[in-house]
């Protein structure tokens, strides 16, 4: 048996108190697929962080690299022992070209002063040669797909003669078919004795590939399984500590009533072709399909970010043109983003004005100055009505959870009193119970008659709260599906067919 | 609420300090009446100014052309109000206010301008306000050949020496103007917007806030706040002139900044601001008093600026790492 | 973007063309090598100016203190000319000046680094301090009266010709001192990996921090190199005019930020080019010049300068803006 590239003993981490790692035994072999699966606020980026070594271990903690302990382990450190981050946000210089981007880093690691631009090039070309992949030398990094960006990023970590890469959430972002591709790649460099660390929050394609995955809740490992003997089920039950039972609701909407909101042949250059559909009160319509598909981009056109080039939109039998989010908020529309961070939520603020920011023209007087009154009682029955869990109301936002953040979201939308409700992935890093209770949330706004739009790459999260969903691919509704005469089973087969 | 608390208690405590440093160094006459008296009327055109900063500042923008504005406002009013044929029709009074209200109405022209640069072109609020500043600076020397204006009527220039109940008009223009600022920013939806978009533009986007619009109504506010303190600036010159008050630029960031003004916006109140106007004046006074000449006095505004700057820092960096513990 | 580079600079290029046959249209005489040389003379000082705030530009930073800085080295060197006057010679007096500019230069750089103040606060501070302190303790003095070697030394030309006149004019030396500069600058962001870094660090900080950079050197050099040329920018303007007053520099930096912006630079950072620079630089003095040559009043000059660099600024701005828009939504849905 061949010594493990990294081998971590005993490794803790105490931040003034709090427990982030506790006694945690880990190793990656050469050229091994290794996947650190776990929920947010697990321990994993602390992982990250003490391998790559940017923060230290608490004493007492052992680290093995190729069989030799590891002492002062800090950031350059553990580049020079073969050791490359590649975090989501991929960290490249958009203004560079892709030649640069490659081996820039490595030419500054080197002291090298002069750049020899043949070099430079010939450099970026045999890195890409050793994974066989081809990209556009010239262009500027920020001008290519995000799925060539992150090549880019593996591109340049070979150049730094990797031995161990970590890839933190890398299929986030990525089309089914990027995945593969990326995928291929690993599994390339692998032949080549580099091992690949992935991170995750949940169960995908990378599992499929990894030799090992370690599962790690609260700090400690719950242990190593093999990729083949995890599914989806199993994974959430170790990552969670909790067996999750989904429990099934169907809306019980008036059909035969009018819808509320109306799509009619709507089409957007490159985004969305020919969509037709309608949502009626009380009901909670599903909207999936892959990462690119065009799901995000028809909502921000129903939200008035974007315009339809052809076709209708009808609210309440009226056809409308929704020029601007004001036009749509105005017509009962709220859409509560994807990215909570940075579309949801004003993160350095306190909760109460991100509370009323949707409302503040109901809360004034007809002096036009805001009825103090009114701006308390508001705030308080959100805070209340959705059971947000907040020291103050004027704490910032960003010291909630994740759970209470997305609650203020969905709070600031429901005190608009809207016809419709576009949820984009809704539940998006949240953990289980969190996720759960918002679950029942939009349940009962459903109740209360409100239509839903739910959307989310999670089969099993619309087939358990819609009466309907569609499935988009390539900008074009496929099919649509009663959940009330399917298993999500076919929902799945529908969308992975199609790739 | 404790945070802002607390940075009001630092800048009372601050004041205190810097009262008892300077009556101690220039003797008893740095609290007697005659010099609380020019510090009341030294201190409302800055103060106006820095509210015109300010409030750009908690958009997370800067308006580096409220020195240029407030010159061209009052180049304006100084034309009306030396027009010889006006004052023969309408009076001194009349004059006087045609020539205000004329003047309020090329500084907020001012400020749409800066707001059409900002919000519908996209530019940075750095470059659109230096391009207006130049622009206005070349319009005022047009203007005015590069000469001084000046000869008002005895009614204008009483609104920058007269009283109301033993206080000084400025200062009165000035606590209205910080009142009016105050109300707008705290018990107004456009005050809300104003800090939240300085925060995060994406998510008030999302929320359903025009944002445009936002910026748009913030410029216009400080455009006609610069033309407010054009009004205190040539009553108490009793003239106007294409470059007067070019060291005030430093000193309406020094000012925010000190106030608790937050340099990447969506923090900072009038009274914080209100606070550490007066702390200026009084060193401003009490350096004066001691002789210290005018530039040696810029150069420490500098100085004093930069360490505020690095006291925040650190405080800042405190802060969060103890966030970062829990 | 470097394809959009490009198409900036050939705007440029373009605008200059049709400026140039507009004034020559209204007065012939600006269409003469003559004048020409004379363009080229008058550009230098912001010429030199306009390289270091590129650099600053690039790097994702703004500096508004290199006048205070260029009238502290200035002084410096006024001060140096007028006691020792013989014993020097010109390349202690660049030293000299650009050791000063280094210096104060540098010291923007530390408070912008370890202190993350943003650098328009840091320089608006700085400039202050440097101007007020220089003010105080020259007493508002202009210096003249020089060697006579150093009135000398600015008259040096390349070649000599003679207008019809019997003129004389040439390449002045003040021009070549720039053009070195120039490919001086040119080949540190073309062909050294430093350059390449402050692309880098404009282009995305964090991401230049992760990869390892040195940001403190990237600063310091960034902030000391503007510094440099304010310190050079200083001694070619004493050449020039052959006085040294406190006040004769304070204002130019706006024209000097518009040259550089107009020539593609974005206060964003990240991008920018000695090309687009030497040619935003061309087309402001050109603006000035053919005011003057088409007997404008000087008082409009403002309001050419700041109507072009709005509608400039404004129109790519504006070019950009959907572009953006798009990026915000998609990267961060």
């Amino acid at each position: 048996m061949a010594e493990p590239f990294i081998r971590l003993r005993n490794v803790s981490k105490h931040y003034a108190g709090v427990t982030a790692l506790n006694n945690v035994d880990f190793t990656i072999d050469q050229g091994e697929i290794h996947c650190l699966a776990g929920e947010n606020g697990s321990g994993k980026s602390t992982m990250i962080k003490i391998i790559s070594g940017i923060v230290p271990p608490d004493p007492g903690s052992t680290i093995e690299i190729e069989g030799q302990p590891v002492h002062h382990h800090h950031a350059i450190d553990a580049i020079d022992k073969g050791i490359q981050v590649i975090y989501q946000d991929l960290s490249l210089f958009p203004n560079l070209t892709v030649a640069e981007n490659i081996a820039l880093g490595q030419m500054v690691a080197g002291h090298v002063r002069l750049v020899d631009w043949k070099e430079l090039r010939r450099v970026a070309e045999a890195a890409m040669a050793r994974i066989n992949v081809r990209l556009p030398l010239d262009s500027a990094v920020g001008e290519i797909s995000i799925a060539d960006q992150q090549l880019v990023a593996i591109c340049r970590a070979l150049t730094r003669g990797v031995k161990l890469l970590i890839m933190d959430e890398p299929t986030a972002s990525l089309t089914k078919k990027e995945v593969d591709s990326l995928l291929a790649v690993v599994q390339d460099m692998k032949s080549k004795g580099i091992a690949t660390m992935f991170v995750s929050h949940k169960l995908d394609e990378v599992l499929a590939v990894a030799d090992r995955v370690s599962v790690i809740r609260d700090g400690q490992m719950v242990g190593v399984y093999n990729g083949s003997e995890l599914n989806d089920e199993t994974l959430t039950m170790l990552m969670t500590g909790r067996k999750v039972e989904y429990s099934r609701f169907v809306p019980q909407a008036d059909m035969t009533a009018g819808p509320v909101l109306e799509c009619r042949n709507i089409s957007r250059q490159s985004e969305y072709e020919d969509i037709s559909f309608c949502l009626r009160p009380g009901e909670i319509l599903g909207l999936t399909g892959l990462l690119g598909s065009g799901r995000t981009e028809l909502a921000l056109s129903l939200f008035g970010v974007s315009q339809p080039d052809r076709g209708e939109i009808r609210v309440e039998g009226q056809p409308v043109k929704i020029n601007s989010v004001q036009d749509a908020a105005r017509l009962g529309i709220g859409y509560v983003p994807e990215n909570r961070l940075t579309q949801g939520l004003i993160n350095v603020q306190p909760v109460s004005s991100n509370l009323i920011v949707t409302t503040l023209q109901k809360l004034v007087n007809r002096f036009r100055l805001f009825d103090q009154a009114k701006v308390k009682s508001a705030i308080s029955r959100w805070v209340s009505e959705l059971a947000i869990k907040i020291p103050s109301t004027e704490s910032p936002v960003q010291t909630l959870s994740g759970g209470n953040q997305q609650r203020v979201v969905l709070a600031k939308w429901i005190a608009t009193d809207p016809k419709v409700l576009i949820l984009d992935g809704p539940t998006i890093g949240i953990d289980v119970a969190a996720k759960h209770s918002i679950h029942e949330i939009i349940r009962d706004l459903a109740n209360k008659g409100i239509a839903i739009l739910l959307i989310s790459e999670e089969v099993p999260e619309v087939y358990n709260n819609c009466n309907r969903v569609l499935v988009m691919h390539k900008g074009r509704i496929v099919q649509e599906f009663n959940t009330g005469a399917c298993t999500p089973e076919d929902i799945q087969l529908c969308i992975s067919s199609r790739n | 609420m404790l945070r802002r608390f607390s940075h009001l208690f630092v800048l009372f405590a601050v004041m205190l300090v810097v009262v008892i440093i300077l009556w101690s160094l220039t003797g008893t006459d740095f609290m007697n009446l005659g010099n609380l008296q020019s510090m009341a009327y030294q201190m409302p055109e800055l103060g106006i100014l820095s509210l015109a900063m300010m409030i750009t500042m908690l958009t997370a923008g800067i308006n580096l052309s409220i020195i240029a504005t407030a010159n061209l406002a009052g180049i304006v009013m100084a034309l009306i109000l030396t027009n010889e044929s006006m004052l023969a029709s309408l009076g001194d009074v009349g004059t006087m206010m045609v020539a205000i209200i004329a003047g309020l109405i090329v500084a907020g022209l001012v400020g749409i301008l800066n707001g059409f640069l900002i919000s519908r072109l996209d530019m940075s609020p750095i470059l659109a306000t230096l391009g207006t500043s130049i622009l206005l600076g070349g319009v005022s020397i047009v203007l005015t050949q590069g000469y001084v204006i000046s000869g008002f009527s005895p009614v204008m220039l009483s609104v920058g020496s007269g009283r109301v109940l033993g206080v000084p008009v400025p200062l009165i223009i000035f606590l209205a103007a910080a009142g009016v600022m105050g109300l707008i920013l705290n018990n107004t939806p456009l005050g809300t917007r104003i800090y939240l978009i300085g925060s995060n533009p994406v998510a008030t986007f999302f929320s359903g806030v025009n944002n445009r619009s936002v910026l748009m109504r913030t410029y216009i506010i400080s455009g006609i706040l610069s033309g407010v303190a054009a009004v205190v600036m040539i009553s108490r010159f009793n003239s106007a002139k294409a470059d007067y008050g070019e060291s005030y630029l430093l000193l309406t960031v020094l000012a925010s900044v000190l106030g608790g003004v937050s340099a990447a916006g969506g923090f900072g109140r009038v009274s914080g601001l209100v606070l550490s106007l007066v702390i200026l004046q009084m060193i401003s006074s009490g350096l004066n008093l001691m002789g210290v000449s005018n530039f040696l006095t810029l150069a420490l505004w500098g100085v004093v600026l930069i360490v505020v700057m690095v006291i925040k820092y650190v405080i800042e960096n405190k802060v969060q790492l103890r966030r970062r513990a829990a | 973007m470097k394809t959009l580079l490009r198409r900036h600079e050939a705007y440029v290029l373009l605008i200059i063309i049709v400026v140039s046959i507009i004034i020559t249209a209204v007065n012939p005489s600006f269409f003469s090598l003559e004048n020409l040389f004379d363009l080229l003379k008058s550009m230098s000082l912001m010429g030199v100016f306009a390289i270091g705030m590129l650099f600053v530009l690039i790097s994702g930073g703004i500096d508004l203190s290199f006048t205070a800085i260029a009238t502290v080295s200035g002084y410096a060197v006024a001060l140096a000319l007028l006691r020792y006057g013989d014993s020097l010679n010109i390349f202690v007096i660049f030293l000299l000046a650009g050791a000063i500019g280094i210096l104060l230069g540098a010291f923007n750089a530390a408070i912008i680094y370890f202190f993350r103040i943003p650098s328009i606060i840091t320089t608006i501070a700085t400039s202050n301090v440097f101007y007020g302190i220089l003010t105080v303790l020259s007493e508002g003095k202009w210096l003249y009266g020089f060697p006579t070697w150093f009135g000398d030394f600015a008259n040096i030309r390349l070649f000599t010709l003679y207008s019809p006149a019997g003129n004389p004019y040439g390449l002045s030396i003040v021009t070549v001192i720039w053009l070195a500069l120039v490919l001086l600058a040119w080949f540190i962001l073309r062909y050294t990996v430093l350059g390449r870094s402050i692309y880098a660090m404009g282009g995305s900080p964090s991401s230049a921090e992760r990869a390892g950079f040195n940001l403190l050197r990237l600063n310091l050099f960034v902030y000391a190199f503007i510094g440099l040329m304010a310190g050079f920018g200083s001694v070619i303007q004493a050449l020039l005019v052959q006085t040294v007053a406190p006040n004769s520099l304070v204002g130019k930096e706006m024209d000097v930020i518009a040259a550089v912006v107009l020539g593609g630079a974005s206060l964003a950072g990240g991008t920018g080019s000695i090309m687009g620079t030497v040619l935003g630089v061309a087309l402001i003095t050109l603006l000035g010049n053919g005011l003057t040559l088409m007997h404008v009043p000087s008082q409009w000059y403002d309001v050419v300068i700041g109507l072009v660099i709005l509608v400039s600024v404004g129109v790519s701005a504006y070019r950009m803006r959907k572009n953006i828009q798009r990026r915000v939504i998609t990267e961060t849905a």
